[in-house]
């Protein structure tokens, strides 16, 4: 398999087993170089087997896969030398202060004690912990936990970084304060892999994306022409009280894209939302309530898989 | 195909390095930083049993004798605590630390993530149980020697085979420990240890027991070791030594390999 240098990840029929259960089920994506790449699905989806073959912590089952121009069935130890892990789970050691953390972490690495000191003082600024540099772990708040976990993921100065549902669990303000974060690694050059169930978060910080579902990618490119590939740009959705939807979508004809009816509500799909709207209140339709918005990747998760991505 | 699966799964975790393993050795060291009052506070179990039971409970006792040689109780009793305390040294991180690590703290899933290899960690948390064990009998050979308990120089050899004892067990406690689902589980290990501690010759000799029952007593591990310290102690050398040397090695082997292929099946699924 040839690979250009600028790829930094190439898959192809990435298959992952366990026992009986097929979780990857043949997956092909590469990855550039600097770009920020995301798996978006549901829980069960098989992004984090995915992640955890890329960062060479599960062997693959069956295909091809390359990491930093290597191979981890072969040279684990050297790829994941390159390589910045944030785990959904944290995973800190709660008994040891905030800087141990990072000290120690970067031991791991062979990083020299002194090299560890300069580099923990920037980290712990850029991750905002610097007053909380002697508290232990267990005093941290969720997001400070996360902060640190990227920060730590970063001592080994990473080409790049894969992050695991990076703000799961997180409050709004920890949230954007974590993706301000990710923006200011991108802008450095870092690679960064992101999964995650939602789809702001990869509509905000990816490059490029690929949709996984049931242990395949069922769609892949940039989330915009994601967008706009499958569904459409804009979307209306109305309440009817008779509930009759079917008729309406028959009446709408060739003036929509396309059509889906979730649960108590109609999404009508096309180029100008507010001309469908127009056009249903014409046909004398008065629904119960009604909303024009742009289409999301939560629209493309749904038309791909017919399920809704958050339950 | 299945060996050549066995062969993916197997030769990354499997790599090797001395220095990274001396890292996992590391965190243990900055875990302990904290919380030295627990790693201190094991060295006065022995010392309490030795004042209490050998100096105490010896003056009722009078005296014994080892290989012929004629000693007091305390004398009989100090190279059974030794052994004990390198055991317990390395049981307590090989059980309770290493599940906790394990299983709560997910501390090996996130060394795996660095160059850190499942061997690295394995290699590094039995050398951490020998240091463990070592710090107490290193201190207890040193209680003992000033009390007047150790009856020949040869009774220095006695540290390097508290460490094999100190490794034996370590081994094994991480192997078992590997298997354990949850605290509970843990609790029989505690369960099996003290009867191992009280009944493996630590306090008097075998000859009190039937001829069946002093046969399971010497496949017991401690009782291994503390027959061979206390020949040590006393300056005697004998091949049957050999035997007892070779023995702990064994387990030391059998203990790592086991646990070394559990970490591989837990740790990379």
């Amino acid at each position: 398999m040839d690979v250009l240098p600028d790829v930094i990840v190439e898959a192809r029929g990435l298959q992952k087993f366990f026992g009986e259960v097929e979780a990857v089920r043949g997956i092909d994506f590469s990855i550039q170089r600097g770009e920020v790449f995301g798996f978006l699905g549901p829980n069960g989806a098989g992004k984090t087997s995915t992640m955890r073959m890329i960062s060479c912590m599960s062997p693959r089952s069956a295909g091809k896969l390359l990491v930093r121009g290597h191979d981890p069935a072969e040279s684990g130890s050297e790829i994941r030398r390159g390589i910045g892990l944030v785990p959904q789970d944290d995973a800190l050691d709660s008994e040891m202060s905030v800087l141990d953390n990072l000290h120690i972490y970067g031991r791991y690495f062979d990083i020299p004690r002194k090299e560890i000191r300069a580099r923990a003082k920037v980290l712990l600024e850029f991750a905002q912990l610097t007053d909380r540099a002697d508290s232990k772990v267990d005093n941290l708040s969720g997001g400070m936990r996360r902060r640190l976990t990227i920060a730590r993921a970063l001592i080994s100065r990473p080409e790049l970084v894969i992050l695991d549902e990076p703000t799961t669990g997180l409050d709004p303000q920890a949230r954007h304060l974590v993706w301000e974060r990710l923006y200011q690694l991108r802008r450095e050059g870092v690679t960064l892999i992101i999964t995650t169930h939602y789809m702001d978060e990869a509509e905000q910080l990816c490059d490029r994306l690929v949709v996984m579902d049931r242990g395949l990618i069922v769609g892949a490119g940039t989330p915009r022409s994601l967008i706009e590939k499958t569904v459409a740009r804009e979307v209306v959705e109305v309440r009817l009280d008779d509930g009759n939807y079917l008729s309406l979508v028959d009446r709408l004809g060739d003036h929509i894209d396309r059509a889906e009816i979730l649960g108590d509500r109609l999404c009508c799909y096309g180029e100008d939302g507010d001309q469908i709207l127009d056009l249903i209140l014409a046909l004398g339709i008065h629904p119960a309530s009604s909303l024009v918005r742009r289409a999301t990747l939560e629209d493309v998760f749904l038309f791909l898989t017919g399920r809704s991505l958050v339950d | 195909m299945t060996t050549y699966q066995q062969v993916l799964r197997l030769t990354p975790a499997m790599s090797f390095s001395w220095r990274r393993a001396q890292h996992v050795i590391e965190h243990n060291v900055m875990n302990y930083r904290r919380n030295w009052f627990y790693l201190v506070s094991g060295f006065f179990e022995p010392l309490f049993y030795l004042l209490g039971i050998g100096l105490g409970l010896g003056r009722l006792v009078g005296s014994l004798s080892v290989d012929g040689h004629p000693v007091s109780y305390a004398t009989f009793v100090a190279p059974g605590l030794l052994a004990a305390a390198a055991m317990n040294g390395a049981m307590w991180d090989a059980t309770f630390n290493f599940f906790f690590k394990l299983k709560v703290e997910k501390t090996f899933e996130t060394m795996l993530a660095t160059p850190l290899s499942v061997l690295d960690v394995a290699c590094g948390e039995l050398g951490w149980t020998l240091i463990r064990g070592a710090i107490y009998s290193s201190g207890f050979l040193v209680v003992m020697s000033i009390f007047g308990y150790c009856q020949s120089p040869l009774a220095i050899l006695c540290l390097p085979a508290a460490g094999l004892i100190s490794l034996a067990f370590g081994a094994c406690g991480l192997a078992a420990t590997s298997f354990m689902r949850s605290w509970q589980d843990l609790g029989t290990v505690s369960l099996a240890m003290l009867p191992m501690f009280l009944f493996s010759g630590t306090f008097y000799g075998l000859t009190f027991y039937p001829g069946w029952l002093q046969a399971i007593i010497r496949l017991t591990p401690l009782y291994q070791g503390v027959a061979l310290l206390r020949d040590l102690d006393v300056g005697v050398l004998t091949p049957v030594m050999w035997v007892h040397v070779g023995y702990l090695c064994l387990l030391t082997l059998i203990g790592f390999i086991v646990v070394s292929h559990r970490l591989v099946r837990l740790l990379t699924p």
